[in-house]
């Protein structure tokens, strides 16, 4: 069996980690390090019986996201701090959302840049407080910063200069020239207050961005992670309000991601075996194509298909751009390689 | 420049240990470590658990070292306590 | 891949594996001497390959990668595949490894307890590790150095010494030819000769020692020593350590007890002999 299918047994829980044998644990430890999971396997195998080896490369695993995690929350403290004064509010996205929450998947989890929504009508404000605290654009050409201007959800990233730790402002889910418009005023709005003391999606809401933002927007890079997120959250959800996944149906349809969210359920049921209302619970046979995407990983941690994954860049660039515009971004981009 | 009132950590974030001239501060909230030279370990310690402006630091800082209040010293004290503020040690309140 | 090698230097199991055979081969010489454990699992995976299928043949350039990779990092040719494989080892246990603190420093050992050395490159501090190791002092390692984060010992790293330029003829006059590698010439590092730490090394690398002295060696100039503040060490060895900021609260409290704890000097020497013997002056006074 292959690595990387041992390793999402492993956080379905279909495999005993006891049953591999010592060499087994080379690959899957490469294949959860390159998608940024080794920590998150490390805590769902907090109390296995693992090869000694193991337990103390997990135990070190989960002590580093423990203080990773903390320094993460700590810069959305610091836009708080920046932001907050002159009352402007902002919802935490993503992983900082995740562990402001507390929620099963930011157990371990990696969180990169901070995200932040904002109201569009805010980001002018937004970006000038931030910049008189301490944060400044990263360099970048010209291409990219007018790119990102005009047709991106974002402001271009901002880096901050002591902390060296960047921060993504968003004032919707989705690119501008994407073909869904997702309605970012509801977002906002519905937004709910964490056990951290900051505003989060409403589960719903938190839900159909995961999907999004791995279907709708990116190219399946870090498809995994995002489809753990998108399973613990799901589950746990379910299990606090069965209304749930009626909840759901109806949010994804406000913000024209249903497609995006029931093919993200379906891909959790395929890899992590979640159980799937009626409705919800069907087949597609474009779905083998996720699969195989998110599959394609050998025992070193290599991509196994670069052709598929090329396949997924231009597919998630095609979503997010009309078709002219693509061939004139991503023959921008490929001049430059 | 207006006399900002800043409010100092919470009790048990900083871990704060002298070495020699310097003074290492560690902030268990933002795994950070900040090293810093006086007056700011004295300032952080005058500040107290409650909200505290440059005015009102003159005066303690004064009365913890026997001093008398110079005026000049409270622009060279808001300064400071923007800079820890900067690092997040202190906040505005 | 096709080519592949386990390597266990100090606390850290290495998985190489390779798109050629020749950087595996010259890392197995090297390394020959090692403990082998081929069940335990790697901590850390290095491979060294190549960007295009065609050029593992034509004009092949040797690529590093790993658990961690830097975007934009130049190839090697597969002459230097070798430097390669020890650059990849480097840079899998800078960015990944979390279970100690990791010093960019050179480390030596006498009487149980150890001298640990750090610098910049150029400041002799792997020369001065590598020549000391040829004496009466047990190498523990010439780039990094590992500190318990609990217990604050010193713990051994001793990858094969790397050996730059003048440091080469200096060594290689000293020891055992059986235990040099190939000459590496004008590598992007300039000319690099690797040498096997002696048996005595390797075979006490998993004891952890008591460090004694701190050093920060500075080659050129006349013959100078400047005791150091707990303050300026502890900056300076939050500077030479690529894991600090991850280890949060533990890595303060280990940095700040071995700057406590420990003496540090910074030292400037014009030659070797003369390191040597400003080393082995403050051991003396350090160790009594």
């Amino acid at each position: 069996m292959s690595a990387v299918r041992t390793f999402v047994d492993l956080l379905a829980g279909r495999r005993d980690p006891a049953a591999l044998a010592p060499r087994d644990w080379d690959g899957v430890i490469g294949v959860a390090r390159s998608e940024a999971m080794l920590a998150t396997l490390a805590h769902s195998l907090a109390d296995a019986g693992l090869p000694p080896a193991v337990a103390t490369l997990f135990a070190d695993q989960r002590a580093a996201a423990k203080v990773a995690q903390a320094q993460a929350l700590w810069e959305a403290e610091m836009a708080r701090r920046a932001l907050a004064p002159t009352g402007i509010e902002f919802v935490l996205l993503k992983g900082a959302a995740y562990a402001a929450a507390n929620m099963a998947c930011s157990a371990g989890r990696q969180i990169g840049d901070l995200d932040i929504l904002v109201l569009a009508h805010d980001i002018r404000r937004a970006e000038n407080l931030l910049l008189k605290a301490g944060w400044e654009w990263v360099k970048s050409d010209p291409y990219d910063d007018a790119y990102y201007r005009q047709h991106m959800h974002e402001l271009p990233p901002m880096i901050h200069k002591a902390r060296d730790r960047m921060i993504d402002v968003h004032h919707t889910i989705l690119p501008r020239t994407h073909r869904i418009t997702p309605d970012a005023l509801a977002l906002v709005s519905d937004a709910v207050t964490s056990s951290a003391g900051f505003a989060v999606l409403n589960p719903a809401d938190m839900a159909c961005h995961c999907a999004a933002h791995m279907l709708a927007d990116g190219d399946l890079q870090g498809g995994l992670r995002n489809l753990w997120d998108f399973h613990t959250m799901t589950r746990d959800f379910v299990a606090a309000d069965p209304g749930f996944w009626g909840q759901l149906d109806g949010r994804a349809s406000l913000h024209g991601l249903q497609s995006a969210v029931h093919r993200a359920a379906r891909l959790s049921r395929d890899l992590y075996g979640a159980a799937l209302p009626d409705g919800w619970d069907r087949q597609d046979p474009a779905d083998t194509w996720f699969r195989r995407r998110l599959f394609a990983r050998d025992d070193w941690g290599r991509v196994t298909d670069p052709l598929l994954e090329q396949a997924f860049y231009i597919r998630s660039h095609w979503l997010r751009m009309p078709p002219v515009m693509l061939a004139k971004h991503l023959w921008t981009k490929w001049r430059k390689r | 420049m207006t006399d900002r009132t800043y409010r100092a950590a919470p009790p048990g974030a900083l871990r704060i240990e002298p070495l020699g001239e310097l003074t290492a501060i560690f902030d268990r909230r933002s795994m950070q470590t900040h090293l810093v030279v006086s007056p700011m370990p004295e300032i952080l310690d005058a500040m107290g658990a409650d909200a505290c402006n440059a005015a009102g630091l003159a005066t303690r800082l004064a009365a913890a070292f026997d001093l008398d209040v110079a005026e000049d010293v409270k622009p060279i004290l808001a300064e400071r306590l923007s800079e820890l503020a900067a690092m997040g040690l202190v906040e505005r309140a | 891949m096709k080519n592949k090698l386990r390597i266990a230097v100090g606390p850290v199991q290495f998985r190489i594996g390779s798109d050629w055979a020749e950087p595996i081969a010259a890392l197995a010489r090297l390394y020959a001497g090692y403990p082998q454990d081929d069940t335990r699992p790697a901590d850390a995976t290095v491979r060294l390959f190549a960007a295009r299928p065609w050029r593992r043949w034509l004009r092949p350039s040797v690529h590093i990668g790993g658990d961690f990779v830097v975007p934009d990092a130049l190839p090697l040719p597969l002459s230097m595949g070798l430097l390669a494989a020890e650059m990849g080892m480097n840079l899998q246990i800078a960015l990944g490894w979390r279970r100690h603190m990791l010093l960019h420093a050179s480390a030596v050992a006498q009487g149980g307890r150890a001298l640990i050395m750090s610098g910049e490159s150029g400041s002799g501090k792997s020369t001065l590790a590598a020549l000391l190791g040829e004496g009466d002092w047990r190498l523990m390692g010439d780039e990094f150095t590992l500190i318990d984060l609990f217990g604050g010992d010193t713990l051994a790293f001793p990858r094969a010494v790397s050996l730059k330029n003048e440091a080469i003829a200096e060594v290689a006059a000293r020891v055992d030819p059986a235990r040099l590698g190939p000459l590496l010439a004008a590598t992007p590092k300039g000319d690099i000769r690797h040498l096997i730490p002696r048996a005595d090394a390797i075979a006490a690398m998993h004891e952890p020692l008591r460090p004694a002295l701190l050093l920060f060696p500075r080659f050129g100039g006349e013959v100078a020593v400047e005791p150091m503040g707990e303050g300026e060490a502890f900056v300076r060895l939050t500077e030479a350590s690529t894991n600090y900021v991850a280890l949060g609260e533990a890595g303060f409290a280990a940095l700040t007890r071995l700057v406590r704890e420990t003496p540090a000097f910074g030292i400037s020497y014009p030659d070797s002999a003369a390191g040597i013997a400003l080393v082995e002056q403050l051991w003396a006074e350090a160790a009594k």
